[in-house]
């Protein structure tokens, strides 16, 4: 039986190197034909004219993501102090399940949303010929996020030692100031790793920004038309021919996209790491 | 010390994160109220029994997504069959049977890697590996597939934080009694440790049902029946589930009376299944 359960094991390791493995095989043609200078940095992507520049799409993803995390994190960072510390147990328990429940709100939820509420009133509100912008994605991203980064938050927390509380309290300190000065410092590893897993959901998500963003491979400005690498993927994935130069330049954005996962896992990974050191 | 003996501006600085902790924890949950309310408000007018029951015809003018009800099970059925031996055995090889600590790390990275994979990425690798590598072409059955490697994670992590709170002396008791490792993980380490392996499987009932970048690329559009009758048929069933009709009808067809009342029923069955979750986290808690 232990073989069977060591292959069971093994099968997590065999998935991740199967999907690096085939990721780099579709992602280089395209790469290789392209020039890699010319994908990475040339602006302009248009598949009819075999225009292959996603600078566009990485530019838009990276402000984006920086967009949505900060305004994110301040209300996910704030409420998860609210939550570990200084809500009353009757209002913590209504407002948990809350918490999961934007967690677990599918994403075409947000986006049908977005595009039906969100959409139509910036462009009521800023005058915009169109509401379908980088603003309208990242405030549906920044709404995505809340909840990653208060539950990350909200556990770290919770593991801060109480004798680290009384202390500041025994000295004077009121509860708030304990919370922000004593609490809050000694958590931050786990704040930080819980900020990284915001950028790392923000950067990944496609289908909600898809309904939003509009979708136009423009250079990133808040009220234009923009298109992230996810949705750069997902808005010609079902349209482009298989085996065609077009299709293949897409599984090089996914290589591109997943290098940057990569990279923030790494990060993460780090960043925990510290903690258990401390 | 009470904040009233405080100086000036202690006390205004006090005042002042209150208002900032109440302020944020209020506007997330005014948030999910408004979103709630604005699905419901726009989406409960689209329900009706004829819609839930049949499938759309043009002929006749009406809107059904019986087929996206049963396309959505079928890829949760299917993705939980396969996923659940893997993830549950992964999770008792970690916890029972590991003896190389270098391995056990290598293992528990690649699950966290897999954890942090965006579900476009997992799209890519329907459409490169299953779709077009193993000739499944775009069916249900390339999406649950997909959507296993995509839910092992979940499966092997709440089954081994459950396995890990099985105390040692039932373990030792056991064995002591003159049982195998097997018979001794079959009858009392997986029975003890039911209630993370059903939480596991209710967040990935979850995840499958609110997917929809990579079952919007592997399963296909078609709205209309699909056949479930025998094997051959299942191979080939292709259609949308209910997030992917949710797209196409917003997006497709801007028939947005249907897509908010989709939204409605995935909302709903959002709530349910977190609560189903928290709710078997309690009560399957050791007996």
């Amino acid at each position: 039986m232990q073989a069977v359960f060591f292959l069971c094991g093994l099968v997590a390791v065999g998935f991740v190197l199967l999907i690096t493995v085939y990721l780099v095989l579709s992602g280089l043609p395209a790469i290789r034909q392209i020039g890699l200078f010319d994908f990475l940095l040339g602006s302009t992507w248009a598949a009819g004219q075999g225009q292959f520049g996603i600078l566009p799409l990485i530019l838009t993803s990276v402000w984006g993501t920086a967009g949505a995390v900060l305004l994110g994190v301040p209300v996910g960072f704030l409420t998860a102090v609210f939550l570990a510390k200084v809500a009353p147990r009757r209002l913590a328990d209504v407002v948990r399940p809350a918490v999961s429940l934007l967690a677990g709100i599918p994403s075409v939820v947000y986006g049908l949303v977005g595009m039906i509420v969100l959409v139509p009133w910036l462009r009521d509100a800023l005058h915009l010929p169109a509401g379908d912008s980088l603003l309208a994605a990242i405030l549906v991203l920044a709404v995505m996020i809340l909840p990653s980064i208060i539950n990350l938050s909200e556990t770290a927390l919770a593991a801060v030692p109480k004798e680290y509380e009384e202390a500041s309290l025994a000295l004077g300190a009121t509860d708030l100031e304990t919370y922000f000065r004593v609490s809050v410092p000694a958590a931050k590893s786990g704040i930080a790793a819980a900020v990284v897993l915001g950028i790392g959901r923000a950067i990944g998500e496609a289908m909600a920004i898809l309904m939003v963003a509009g979708n136009v491979a423009n250079m990133p400005a808040l009220t234009k038309s923009v298109r992230f690498l996810t949705t750069g993927i997902a808005i010609e994935l079902n349209y482009s021919a298989e085996g065609s130069l077009q299709r293949q330049a897409l599984f090089s954005i996914g290589l591109v996209l997943f290098l940057f996962i990569m990279l923030i896992n790494v990060l993460l990974d780090l960043v925990l790491k510290h903690d258990k050191e401390v | 010390m009470r904040v009233s003996q405080l100086p000036m501006r202690r006390r205004v600085w006090n005042l002042g994160a209150r208002v900032l902790l109440y302020l944020s924890a209020g506007l997330t949950c005014g948030l999910l109220v408004l979103l709630i309310g604005t699905i419901c408000a726009r989406g409960i007018r689209g329900i009706n029994w004829q819609m839930l029951t049949t499938a759309e015809s043009v002929l006749r003018g009406t809107v059904g997504i019986l087929p996206a009800i049963q396309n959505t099970l079928f890829v949760i059925v299917l993705s939980l069959l396969i996923v659940l031996p893997l993830g549950v055995g992964a999770a008792v090889y970690l916890t029972e049977y590991a003896k190389n600590h270098r391995l056990v790390s290598l293992i528990e990275f690649a699950t966290e890697t897999l954890a942090g994979i965006p579900s476009i990425i997992y799209a890519l690798v329907g459409v490169i590996i299953f779709c077009t590598a193993l000739g499944l072409q775009k069916t249900l059955v390339s999406g649950a597939l997909t959507l296993v490697i995509m839910n092992l994670p979940t499966i092997i992590r709440s089954t081994q934080e459950s396995l890990k709170t099985v105390p040692q002396s039932y373990r030792e008791g056991a064995l002591a009694l003159g049982s195998g490792k097997w018979h001794m993980i079959r009858t009392v380490v997986l029975p003890s440790s039911i209630d993370g392996i059903v939480t596991g499987s209710i967040l990935a009932i979850g995840r499958v049902v609110g997917e929809s970048a990579v079952l919007m690329y592997t399963v296909g559009l078609s709205t209309a029946m699909q056949d479930f009758s025998s094997l051959a048929a299942m191979m080939k069933a292709s259609g949308a589930t209910l997030t992917v009709a949710l797209y196409i009808y917003a997006k497709e067809r801007a028939d947005f009376t249907t897509a908010f009342a989709i939204a409605t029923i995935l909302l709903g069955l959002t709530v349910v299944i977190n609560g189903a979750a928290a709710l078997a986290g309690k009560k399957l808690k050791k007996v």
